[in-house]
């Protein structure tokens, strides 16, 4: 939470008023008892009806004053937390933008949205209670007590004790539930994943028969859940009837103590119905702390997630050199690379070494987990490799300025993902100020000038989130445009033909060659049909380079390529 | 599940029925409220007594004064107590009636058709189990006794009041309705507010969902900044409604202390003027202070636990429809021993929904140890087939017989005792890859889990991991590769007398599949199997290979026989192949 403060800035006079106005407030409801006290003790003492009168109109007067002031902390107090509420959200997502991918693999999406979403208007809650109530309900407490002392000193010790002793017991139950209440929670997690797992699987239990294990597993979760529940509400049973008892029980004693000071002159009655109703107000507000503190207990753990989303600091540093796109070395340049995923035992590529020649066509082949993907990762600077270097055009990507290298390579991502709103505003992702003929240019290349001609409205057409309205090839040749519409020196294709037949995957191939400029393009598939024609192939099985040439070469030597190349095209296909 | 609308008044009473057998706790609860509720509400009139006992300076009563005093010690001691009981009755009560009832479901979901389960979301369902089951005790069970104690605490409340000064009385009863209004009227006002705010609010969230969702690929097009003004853009607009809706509805809590304050001040001028007449002691004011201050609390109570109540009771009704919806059709108690694998198929007709027939006067006689394959467009019956020969789904025409015996006529348990299967679609419980494998025989050993691992190519990998075979995983940690490896492994080792694979390596790269499809070859030696593929190179051994078609088999024969053939089956498979 700490650390959050800072979104508070611009705010300052807000939150710095919205507790004062509470304050004042507050001031007006403990003037109540003493207004009532003159009242008894003045106005019934002297049969003084005109003074009874004028004393309410004061309560009437104090009421009124008390609302005008309330009103005013509750603006500034939505004020502030909104405020605070709404920077916090933009840096946040922010801040999010400016991860590398390694940093986004650790936390998941899902965690990311949650911390945007629910968690954010959490601190907000919390932030809007505390900045009202915070205070406040110390305040009445304390100044109860502060009042009850300017009426008599020696009763006023009843509260000095009182007040301590209740903050004790309530705070007491209350730390010693709270962690309990979050091991319910994960409990109750527990029973629902398990429930959900049972209706995902309900075909393989069945299949297995396996459903008596099922319920068995289940009815022990839910047992546990249940004795825990039991367990804490024994607890929080606690609360209501020992708070209740020492409240009754300390103004049991004012009470006693008022009737001996009365007795010998240093009290009157009304002064005995004022302390009594300090003793009332000041119970009330320490039941409200309870809660509150509960409420404000849950904004923090929400604000300490989002605090560690903010410690994440991205790991890739940017580099400031620009490379020259004309100068004759090659395109891409792998030297020994060897790279791990955060938090995995093994690496996934092991002292990989290629180069790739302007205008080349790389093929990458390899069973699923080999490092395909990974590879080509690198190249944009997805990730970094720990050793070995990559060079673009001579120069150690490491060195060179992201937006630039980002600019020169065109990334096809293995799934098609487009985003709700025109097929225009999709395509303007790889090139924010792309003309239509420069879009439908792209489009043709990418094989999907009729999928555009198809729609109503063409490029205006609208998509749905996710591109939910269009079929996966569709997409597939969608996302490769947006890659081409920047004309970038490199194209990575990573697994994006799988959706293409195999006569769109050729007439891509023949487009791609046909380019006004020379492109270098990384195939990367599965598939052979997909590689065999590319000027390089390189193969990749359990993270190394186990061989690299054309379809040819491999056909003649290499095991490996032979094995996927005839699980694909079955042998007597061939004669 | 669609009967959700039934009344509130049947689901109350499948509620109480619930509760039978707590019957008892709910009956003491009820008592005990109703007790500390009188108790709660005499103390401050003792108290006011008390009072009345010390009058000023050598005038002070100490009799009458210790006398109240200790009444009221012992009511509060009882009180205490008494409220300490209920609390621990209702916890036990809420509790065991959730336990109950959630016990109930997973049962019920274990019996309920797969057409229930396959057309409901099972987010809904897990609703039902979870948070509907929640609402259910909290709203109904607990919100029954709020009621109960909110409708006592007026009642108590006025009598005591009446009891003391009715002019005061009128005043609060006829003041008090007040503060509801002003509460109404702000929140009337502060949800259109909410309203926008929650609109806006679903704008952002999905804004959200899409760039972080798709982070990589914003990232990858360097599209971070413009995501950033779009963000910033629906940010500042929430901010706007946000500030309105919480500021608006913030005023309700002031607005009624006002309203409360005004009562109290009037209360205490009223009191005043009664004393000075005689009518009211200066311990009857303090009595209807307090009072006026608390006399509207439970009506705010009530309200809530209304809405509460509601609520609850449509959720009683989800959980009801659930655990009360029609189970799969009773099993005869007939046991299918292992079978020999003749399997034969008479006539069977199928539709999901009566108006679209899916599978119409299929037949088929299947030979013990044959292998058959099942190719075809995507929807064309191929799935649904092995839906019906595990009896996931019943026929609605003809017979399906296993060496002679129709499937309707053993138990369910004993006809899928008899098949293996791996489905396109992986599911792995969550739990270590040793009980993954293991789950269709819990007693193998160490040795025999390795040996099937190697068999299917799982091993590779498994090896890697962490801890080995005693590494936790769960729906997400694996890759559907991987996952895919593991069902494959889970059959290896069960060894039924029968096999289906249903796109069982669909998710695993070619070179590795002809390496499991060997250990297929194996297993299936002598075996009866049923495989559907879409990656036709799979399946050429097949002994049958059935080309299926709107419900139909539109050819049969093996691989040689359908290539000669010259039809779908030939053009099918060519366009697999075709070179570019």
């Amino acid at each position: 939470m700490n650390n959050l403060w800072k979104y508070l800035k611009g705010y300052e006079k807000e939150a710095v008023c919205a507790p004062l106005f509470k304050l004042l407030e507050a001031l007006m409801d403990l003037i109540v008892p003493l207004i009532v006290a003159s009242m008894i003790d003045v106005g019934i003492a002297r049969g003084d009806r005109g003074y009874i009168a004028a004393r309410m109109a004061m309560l009437f007067g104090l009421a009124a004053v008390g609302l005008a002031f309330s009103i005013t902390a509750q603006w500034f107090s939505a004020k502030a937390s909104v405020g605070f509420g709404t920077k916090l959200r933009q840096a946040l997502f922010d801040h999010v933008q400016s991860l590398s991918y390694r940093e986004l693999d650790t936390i998941g999406t899902d965690t990311m949205i949650t911390r945007l979403t629910s968690d954010i208007n959490q601190v907000q809650t919390g932030l809007n209670m505390g900045l009202r109530l915070l205070l406040r309900s110390p305040f009445v407490v304390l100044g109860s007590c502060v009042f009850a002392f300017m009426i008599d000193v020696k009763s006023a010790l009843v509260f000095a004790v009182a007040i301590p002793l209740l903050g004790i017991v309530i705070f007491g139950i209350m730390l010693v539930s709270i962690p309990l209440f979050r091991k319910v929670q994960t409990a109750l997690d527990g029973l629902l994943s398990v429930t959900r797992e049972n209706l995902t699987g309900a075909r393989v239990i069945r299949a297995f028969r396996r459903e008596q294990d099922s319920v068995a597993e289940f009815d022990k979760k839910n047992d546990n859940l249940t004795k825990l529940n039991l367990f804490v509400g024994r607890v929080s049973a606690l609360m209501n009837p020992v708070s209740y008892a020492m409240i009754n029980i300390a103004t049991i004693i004012l009470i006693y103590v008022g009737a001996v000071r009365v007795n010998i002159g240093a009290l009157e009655q009304g002064q005995v119905v004022a302390l009594y109703n300090y003793m009332a107000q000041m119970i009330v507000e320490l039941i409200k702390l309870a809660s509150l503190i509960i409420t404000i207990n849950k904004s923090l753990a929400c604000a300490d997630r989002v605090a560690g989303v903010f410690e994440m600091t991205p790991s890739i540093a940017n580099g400031t050199s620009e490379v020259d796109v004309n100068s004759d070395v090659p395109v891409v340049a792998f030297d020994d690379v060897t790279f791990t995923y955060a938090g995995a035992s093994a690496p996934s590529l092991e002292h990989v070494s290629f180069q790739a020649l302007k205008g080349q066509t790389i093929g990458i082949i390899g069973g699923t987990g080999s490092g395909k993907s990974t590879l080509v990762n690198l190249i944009p600077r997805f990730y970094d490799a720990a050793e070995g270097s990559i060079k673009v055009y001579g120069s150690d990507i490491q060195s060179v300025d992201l937006n630039s290298l980002l600019s020169m390579t065109g990334v096809v991502p293995q799934k098609a993902q487009l985003f709700a709103g025109t097929i225009r505003d999709n395509m303007k992702w790889g090139k924010e100020d792309a003309t239509d003929a420069e879009i439908w240019e792209a489009l043709e290349t990418a094989q999907a000038k009729e999928v555009v001609e198809g729609k109503d409205g063409q490029l205006d057409f609208r998509l749905e989130q996710n591109g939910k309205n269009l079929s996966g090839g569709q997409k597939q040749r969608l996302t490769i445009a947006r890659a081409l519409i920047k004309k970038p020196q490199i194209l990575i294709l990573d697994d994006s033909s799988s959706a293409l037949d195999f006569a769109t995957d050729a007439k891509l191939r023949v487009a791609l060659h046909n380019l006004s400029w020379k492109l270098t393009v990384f195939v990367v598939s599965q598939r052979a049909a997909s590689v065999m024609y590319a000027d390089d192939i390189l193969v990749l099985d359990d993270g190394k380079i186990v061989g690299h040439g054309t379809h040819d070469e491999l056909m003649e030597s290499n095991e490996i390529y032979q094995e996927i190349y005839y699980s694909q095209f079955p042998r007597e296909e061939e004669a | 599940m669609k009967r959700d609308n039934a009344t509130s008044k049947q689901t109350f009473l499948k509620l109480m029925q619930l509760i039978g057998k707590y019957k008892i706790l709910l009956v003491f609860s009820i008592i005990l409220a109703g007790v500390t509720v009188v108790l709660t509400q005499f103390t401050p009139i003792l108290f006011g007594d008390a009072i009345d006992g010390i009058i000023a300076a050598g005038n002070v009563n100490f009799g009458l004064v210790y006398d109240y005093l200790f009444k009221i010690l012992i009511m509060v001691l009882a009180t205490a107590l008494m409220t300490w009981g209920m609390n621990m009755i209702n916890n036990r009560l809420a509790y065991k009636v959730v336990q109950d009832v959630r016990s109930r479901a997973i049962r019920q979901i274990q019996v309920l058709p797969l057409s229930v389960l396959d057309s409901s979301e099972t987010g809904d369902i897990v609703g039902r189990v979870i948070a509907d089951v929640d609402q259910l005790s909290d709203g109904l069970l607990l919100g029954f006794t709020q009621l109960f104690t909110g409708v006592v605490t007026i009642a108590v409340t006025l009598i005591f009041m009446f009891s003391r000064s009715w002019l005061i009385s009128l005043l609060v009863i006829l003041l008090t309705p007040l503060s509801f209004f002003v509460a109404k009227f702000i929140s009337q006002k502060s949800f259109h507010m909410f309203q926008k705010q929650m609109s806006t609010r679903g704008a952002q969230t999905a804004l959200i969902e899409e760039m972080v969702g798709h982070e990589k690929v914003v990232k990858a097009f360097a599209y971070e900044q413009r995501a950033s003004e779009r963000f910033d853009a629906v940010n500042k607009e929430l901010q706007k409604y946000s500030q309105k809706a919480i500021f608006f509805s913030s005023l309700t809590n002031p607005s009624t202390r006002f309203v409360n304050s005004i009562i109290y001040a009037v209360v205490a001028m009223v009191g005043s003027f009664l004393i000075l007449d005689g009518h009211l002691t200066v311990g009857g004011l303090s009595i209807m202070l307090a009072y006026a201050n608390q006399y509207m609390k439970p009506f705010n109570d009530i309200s809530s636990v209304v809405t509460e109540l509601q609520n609850a009771l449509v959720c009683a009704a989800r959980v009801f429809s659930l655990i009360e919806e029609e189970p799969e059709v009773a099993e005869q108690p007939a046991v299918l021993p292992d079978s020999d694998g003749a399997v034969s198929i008479e006539n069977v007709s199928f539709s999901y929904v009566p108006e679209k027939k899916l599978i119409e006067n299929f037949s088929l006689d299947v030979k013990p140890g044959m292998s058959v394959a099942i190719v075809g467009p995507t929807g064309c019956g191929k799935t649904t087939f092995i839906n019906l020969l595990m009896r996931f789904y019943d026929v609605t025409g003809g017979v399906i017989k296993i060496d002679g015996v129709p499937i309707k006529d053993v138990t369910r348990h004993s006809l899928r005792a008899n098949f293996g299967m791996v489905l396109q679609e992986t599911w792995l419980k969550h739990g270590t890859i040793r009980e993954n494998i293991a789950y269709g025989c819990p007693n193998a050993t160490e040795e025999q889990i390795i040996s099937a691992a190697k068999e299917a190519h799982s091993w590779e990998f498994i090896r890697r991991m962490p801890k080995g075979l005693d590494t936790v995983v769960n729906d997400d940690s694996l890759s559907a590769g991987q996952k895919q490896l593991l069902c494959i492994t889970r059959v290896m080792l069960a060894i039924p007398p029968m096999l289906i694979l249903d796109e069982a390596t669909s998710n695993i790269d070619t070179r590795t599949e002809v390496l499991i499809q060997s250990a297929f070859d194996k297993l299936m030696n002598g075996r009866t199997s049923f495989i559907v593929a879409h990656r036709l190179s799979t399946i050429r051994n097949a002994d049958l290979i059935l080309v299926m078609k709107d419900g139909h088999i539109i050819e049969q024969g093996n691989h040689n026989e359908l290539m000669k053939q010259g039809g779908f089956y030939n053009n099918l498979y060519n366009s697999q192949f075709v070179h570019a």
